[in-house]
């Protein structure tokens, strides 16, 4: 299958007085994919996803959504285009109902014609129809949006952060519905701070401060990952992260959860030697492996490699 | 505090809105110097007890004490003893960071060369001295929940409620922050945290997982992940959340 462009951005710039939000992005997504951006927040995302959303205009660059430009075509773009803003953007004292009907109203588009589309996951509001959008829980608030953004069966979606504030439950639920989504053949960009739900995109790409570190599959992404990675488990991680970062020939020492992270050069030391070294220093329970990357170890890799941490110390 | 080591003491604490009950007989206590997870899906009750705990809302009943006070009777000698920071809004963006502290300490009743010794050994440990007259709004995220989280131990509080602090954070700051609050704890500074991030639940020494407002489960990261046979803790949550879901 030849991959066709579903969005083409090059050297996209926006900047706020002297804050640069995005500097000068370049890249494809292909139809159909989806697409994630995975950073922290003032990366850049939301710019990014509202230039796209003909919303916000660039400084410089192009960027075009299904051939038609964001600038010149916005009228048209946005026919075709779901969006779901970062923030619950619903009318609040309409009812859920009430929501789906206006939306579905200023698009033309007929619910009972597009409903296969959001079946799934408006059944699971159906019971709280007449209930005022305002007053539901932060999951189902999100489910709501994601409907209204479909209603009208656009061809690309843009989703700014749709799990942020949400739990993990209702996390996964929402990622299970984008995924169904895409037998669809609907382009999802989609704009994410939790790093775990990298691995469930097509393709991501790892922005931060309005930069792209890293454009690929979440598999080549880990893949690409330049360091030998040790796990460490041990009964007191914070001393753990301590005696590592005195050990010599180590890049860096990071608390992952129950576990301690440690890079390495690659052949420059083994788990037996991190092993040893710790039960020297006392710590005896130790378990020490050599582990795979997680798109959250290469975040971090790219960070320290673009200098970011150090920058944000020394220039006031 | 109270006698007894304990810094929150819960004992059927119960609130109910008309017909529903938003937190449903919980009983639990924190220690002090621990670090609490609190956790549980959105809408399970959360808010609601941690505004109990802050003395900001009346439980329907219960017997709960807070840093040894009570909280239908004393709720303004709690609202000194404690610190709260959330993810939202913590500091004032057009004000610098040492007018913060300022406002903050003078706000605890701090001394003026007290708040200007403690801001500024907590800015030297956390390398920003130099952003001590730059506005809030021109520092980036992290900076500012670090500060955030400064700000709100000033007073060095017998309890600190972390709410969702690290949300949307980098992932090297997320891990700064949580030295921060490991070092907080060594010092004595209990400290309540809710988060979504499940690998930081890990970072708990006791977690508690509430449901529907119940509190389904609480133990340490280690023995919840034995006893609900998972991998990690956002297995544990997962199985015990999906539940009513």
């Amino acid at each position: 299958m030849t991959k066709e462009v579903s969005i083409h951005c090059e050297n996209l710039t926006k900047s706020y007085g002297s804050a640069t939000a995005l500097a000068g992005l370049s890249f494809k997504v292909s139809k159909g994919e989806i697409f994630g951006f995975i950073g922290p927040d003032g990366a850049g995302k939301t710019s990014l996803f509202r230039i796209l959303a003909t919303l916000l205009l660039p400084d410089n660059g192009t960027a075009s959504v299904e051939g038609l430009d964001v600038v010149k075509n916005y009228k048209k773009l946005r026919q075709i285009l779901g969006y779901m803003p970062g923030r619950f953007s619903l009318y609040q004292d309409l009812t859920v109902a009430e929501n789906l009907q206006f939306f579905a109203g200023i698009f033309r588009a007929d619910i009972k014609e597009n409903y296969y589309l959001i079946r799934d996951i408006y059944e699971q509001i159906a019971p709280f129809a007449s209930r005022r959008a305002g007053k539901l829980s932060g999951g189902m608030k999100q489910k709501l949006a994601l409907c209204c953004a479909l209603i009208h069966k656009p061809v690309v979606l843009i989703l700014d952060e749709p799990t942020t504030g949400v739990d993990a439950v209702s996390r996964q639920e929402f990622w299970e519905m984008l995924i169904r989504l895409k037998q669809e053949h609907i382009t999802i960009l989609v704009a994410t701070p939790y790093m775990d739900e990298a691995v469930l995109c097509d393709r991501v790409a790892l922005i931060q401060h309005g930069e792209i570190m890293a454009i690929d599959t979440p598999d080549n992404i880990t893949r690409a990952y330049p360091d030998q990675l040790f796990k460490i488990k041990s009964s007191n991680t914070l001393t753990a992260i301590r005696l590592m970062n005195e050990f010599e020939g180590i890049l860096s020492a990071e608390m992952f959860g129950d576990t301690v992270h440690v890079s390495a050069e690659k052949g420059r030391i083994n788990a037996n030697a991190i092993k040893e070294y710790l039960s020297e220093k006392g710590m005896m329970a130790s378990a020490v492996s050599e582990a795979d990357p997680g798109i959250e170890d290469c975040f971090i890799h790219l960070m320290k490699r673009s200098g970011i941490v150090r920058k944000e110390k020394v220039n006031p | 505090m109270s006698s007894n080591g304990l810094v929150i003491e819960a004992e059927n604490m119960v609130k109910r809105f008309g017909r529903f009950i938003a937190n449903d007989n919980l009983t639990f206590s924190v220690s002090k110097g621990e670090i609490f997870g609190f956790l549980g899906a959105n809408g399970a009750g959360k808010t609601t007890a941690i505004r109990i705990l802050c003395g900001l809302s009346r439980p329907t009943s219960g017997k709960i004490r807070v840093a040894g006070y009570d909280v239908y009777t004393e709720t303004e000698k709690i609202k000194r003893r404690i610190g709260y920071m959330s993810q939202r809004f913590s500091l004032y963006e057009d004000l610098t960071v040492i007018e913060n502290f300022r406002f903050f300490g003078g706000i605890y009743g701090l001394k003026r060369p007290v708040i200007m010794e403690r801001s500024h050994e907590m800015l030297t440990r956390l390398g920003i001295i130099h952003f001590e007259n730059t506005v809030i709004s021109e520092l980036p995220l992290g900076i500012r929940q670090k500060l955030a989280f400064s700000v709100s131990i000033l007073h060095t509080p017998e309890l600190v409620f972390l709410d969702e602090p690290t949300g949307g954070v980098d992932p090297i700051t997320r891990r700064q922050f949580w030295e921060m609050i490991h070092e907080a704890a060594a010092s004595g500074i209990t400290v309540f945290v809710t988060t979504h991030y499940m690998d930081e639940a890990e970072y708990c020494n006791r977690v508690s997982i509430m449901v529907d407002g119940k509190i389904e489960a609480l133990d340490t990261p280690e023995r919840l992940k034995t006893k609900y046979q998972a991998q990690n803790m956002n297995e544990v949550f997962l199985k015990l959340a999906r539940k009513t879901n």
